[in-house]
């Protein structure tokens, strides 16, 4: 086996034709079985084979974009369950987004955030508030709901707001470290929270517990967006953005220096990084992600309420960062997918079944341990197993590596042709 | 408006007491495992939640074999109170056993998410056995002391309404001092406490003079964590309610009140807890009113947060803390 695995290492051709027939294989029994969340689930497995074939990262980020774009729309929408399993896929998309935005602030920069679902919210409330007539309580001017076109100008809004926000949690995170730094940062995603549940008085803002409802789907070019499966374009667009946007950011000046407060804030002082710059700069941008994420979940939803951001979301987030690995952009996003799908079709499937089996009267398992109510549990096991054993996540981040002896040799063929020169000169 | 504050003043001080008792004891068990391993100690909550369970849990039993009406509610109170408190510190040596010693050489980050991790797991652990046992995870305790006493402060003053308080507040406060003061005896006095004092100090040097310093750890571990299960028991009997999420927010109000105090120290983490439960209990009585009803009562959770940040902004150190520089 270990023979076979090697060999394959070295074989890129027998890769590809190996991975082509795993997707042909599995987004045709996707499509045949259409009620197979086991097949929709491989098929999404595939982009993890991907990642590991030693293809050009174009060509992969190629393969990849046909299969989200084409292939899994495709072979999902042939039957009953598209809907659901786009539904599924979008959400999976903005988890992505949101926990790549945490991963700035957690992963690169070392700040341990735990109120990151406020910007979420932040964001969420931005859209939720003008695209229904709530905002008629108090903006004197203009006529709410606004139109769904507005959307588009308030993703870029809701990033702006909640970057904003990210500025004004950081300033007290400026003076305080480590753990008081996580205390703080909980305390003020509970305050956000507390806010956005009674500012229903004096000025009815939010509408308090009721929530949001009936916000204006998004529109383009004439089209309402209403189906999971409109949003899944819309989702998959931006993440390809916020992919590239975080690649950009990791391997600049910002981002290593985010690393260099990571590993010793004073040491990274000492060398002329600007620490205030620097800390706000992570959580603002970790922020605008999550705003702008919170503006497309609003109107997917067409709902907005304080229980969709309580501490447990934002710990949910942290699991998925800490699950991929801190700090490492493909392991983040195979830990937000693995969150995600745990959460919303794995757990939900095992309790159906297990509803199914003791209706049936085969086991009959208490209501209490319905694993659709475990999440907690699973979370808090996961952090601790992860934290004791495998503290750099599924696929660890990869810091660039030289090899001594290669940059030796390159720097030999750079000067030998000096050398002799030099040793004629010697022996003139 | 002051007027109206005066008149209500008994009664929020008596509840503002009983509240401060309950944060004092349980940021005892952060401020002594913070002053020994610099380390927030997350599931302290869910051990104060914990205690709660099952201080109620032995309580139900005993009723259901007579034993509450055969035997005084004292000696019943500190039979609950020591067996809880038992079992409770074992459950937080244990946790300290398994989650936080092997990773004591390792990143703060990574021991506060196991912290976290271990309270999300206990929740639900709690949550789980509650909810197969009774079908509802929301919990009343049997009353071991009923019985209200009014207090008639109208008389002293004509400014003052008069206040009535259950006789719980009393057990409370008298339990609460006992535990406090048995601590303060303990760390300072004992031979044990000392131990504790120097690991807290350097635990390289203090192993170096023959202290065992994971037996000292799991020491500290144990009696504030026997303290958090102790709280947890007067918490279910002064308020009757208890669900398995009433530990986090707590734990992080005690916190907050440990801050206040400056955390580490023994004295400050009483002072602090008594007057964040005043505080709160003032502000949720009278915000609406200083406000114009623009801000209600349930600001009072953002208030002991605003508190929390503002102390950690401009005094991190708390009020009877020593400021410490960073090395490299």
């Amino acid at each position: 086996m270990k023979k076979l695995m090697s060999r394959l290492e070295g074989n890129k051709k027998a890769q590809i034709i190996l991975f082509f027939i795993y997707v042909i294989a599995t987004s045709g029994s996707l499509m045949l079985v259409q009620k197979s969340v086991v097949a929709f689930l491989l098929l999404l497995f595939s982009l993890l084979l991907l990642y590991f074939m030693s293809l050009s990262t174009k060509l992969k980020s190629l393969i990849a974009g046909v299969i989200l774009i084409v292939l899994l729309p495709f072979s999902a929408s042939q039957g009953p369950a598209y809907e659901s399993y786009m539904e599924v896929s979008t959400l999976v998309g903005i988890y992505i987004a949101m926990a790549l935005g945490l991963n700035i602030v957690v992963g690169l920069a070392g700040l341990l955030d735990l109120g990151f679902v406020a910007f979420f919210a932040v964001g969420a409330y931005t859209y939720g508030i003008f695209a229904t007539n709530q905002a008629a309580n108090f903006m004197p001017f203009g006529t709410y709901p606004l139109s769904g076109e507005s959307f588009w100008f308030f993703i870029i809004a809701g990033c702006l707001i909640a970057a904003l926000f990210g500025v004004l949690l950081g300033i007290p995170v400026l003076r305080v470290k480590g753990d008081y730094l996580a205390i703080v940062t909980l305390g003020f995603g509970e305050i956000i929270r507390i806010v956005f549940n009674n500012l229903d008085k004096p000025i009815n803002i939010t509408n308090g517990a009721m929530g949001l409802s009936s916000v204006t789907p998004p529109s383009i070019f004439g089209i309402n967006l209403v189906y999971p499966s409109q949003f899944y374009y819309v989702v998959l667009v931006i993440l390809a953005a916020v992919i590239f946007i975080v690649r950009r950011f990791e391997y600049s000046k910002v981002g290593r220096s985010w690393k260099a407060v990571r590993e010793n804030e004073i040491a990274a002082q000492a060398m002329g990084i600007h620490l205030v710059r620097t800390k706000l700069l992570a959580f603002a941008i970790g922020a605008s992600f999550s705003g702008m994420m919170g503006v497309i979940f609003a109107a997917k939803q067409t709902f907005v309420d304080p229980t969709s951001f309580t501490l447990l979301e934002s710990i949910t987030i942290l699991v998925m960062v800490i699950l991929g690995g801190m700090g490492s952009v493909p392991g983040v996003i195979l830990g937000a997918a693995v969150v995600t799908i745990l959460n919303l079709q794995v757990l939900t499937e095992l309790t159906d079944w297990f509803n199914q089996l003791s209706l049936n009267g085969v086991i009959s398992i208490p209501d209490a341990l319905s694993p659709a109510k475990m999440q907690r549990f699973i979370f808090g096991g996961l952090l601790i197993l992860f934290a004791l054993y495998r503290s750099q996540g599924l696929l660890p981040a990869k810091q660039p590596t030289f090899d001594l002896k290669e940059l030796k040799e390159e720097a030999e063929e750079e000067i030998q042709p000096v050398i002799p020169a030099a040793e004629k000169n010697v022996n003139l | 408006m002051f007027a109206h504050i005066i008149q209500t003043l008994p009664q929020v001080l008596i509840d503002g007491l009983t509240l401060g008792a309950v944060y004092a004891i349980i940021a005892l068990g952060y401020t002594m495992v913070y002053g020994i391993l610099e380390l927030i100690n997350f599931a302290h909550g869910e051990i104060f939640m914990s205690g709660a369970f099952i201080g109620t849990a032995i309580l139900i039993g005993l009723t259901g074999v007579g034993w509450i009406a055969a035997f005084p509610a004292v000696v019943t109170l500190i039979l609950v109170l020591l067996i809880t408190s038992v079992a409770t510190g074992l459950l937080g040596m244990g946790i300290e056993r398994v989650a936080y010693r092997p990773l004591r050489k390792s990143s703060k980050l990574i021991t506060l998410i196991t912290a976290i991790g271990m309270s999300f797991l206990l929740q639900d652990f709690v949550r789980f056995i509650t909810e197969l046992k009774n079908g509802n995870y929301i919990v009343n305790t049997p009353a071991l002391f009923s019985g209200k006493v009014s207090v008639s402060a109208s008389s002293l003053s004509s400014s003052f309404d008069d206040a009535t308080f259950k006789v719980t507040f009393i057990v409370v406060l008298i339990v609460a001092l006992c535990l406090m003061i048995g601590l303060e005896i303990f760390v300072n006095r004992t031979k044990w406490g000392m131990a504790m004092r120097a690991v807290a100090q350097d635990p390289d040097t203090a192993s170096l003079m023959s202290i065992n310093v994971n037996k000292v750890i799991s020491l500290t571990f144990f009696i504030g964590s026997a303290l958090g299960g102790a709280t947890g028991v007067l918490f279910a009997l002064h308020y009757g309610t208890i669900d398995p999420y009433i530990g986090f927010i707590l734990g992080l109000k005690a916190f907050t009140a440990a801050v206040l105090g400056g955390i580490g120290n023994i004295r400050g983490a009483m002072f602090g807890g008594l007057m964040l439960g005043i505080l709160e209990m003032f502000a949720a009585a009278n915000l609406s009113t200083i406000t114009g009803n623009v801000l209600g009562a349930e600001y009072k959770d953002v208030f002991a947060f605003a508190i929390l940040i503002l102390v950690l902004i401009f005094k991190p150190e708390g009020l009877f803390g020593k400021a410490v520089t960073e090395k490299v």
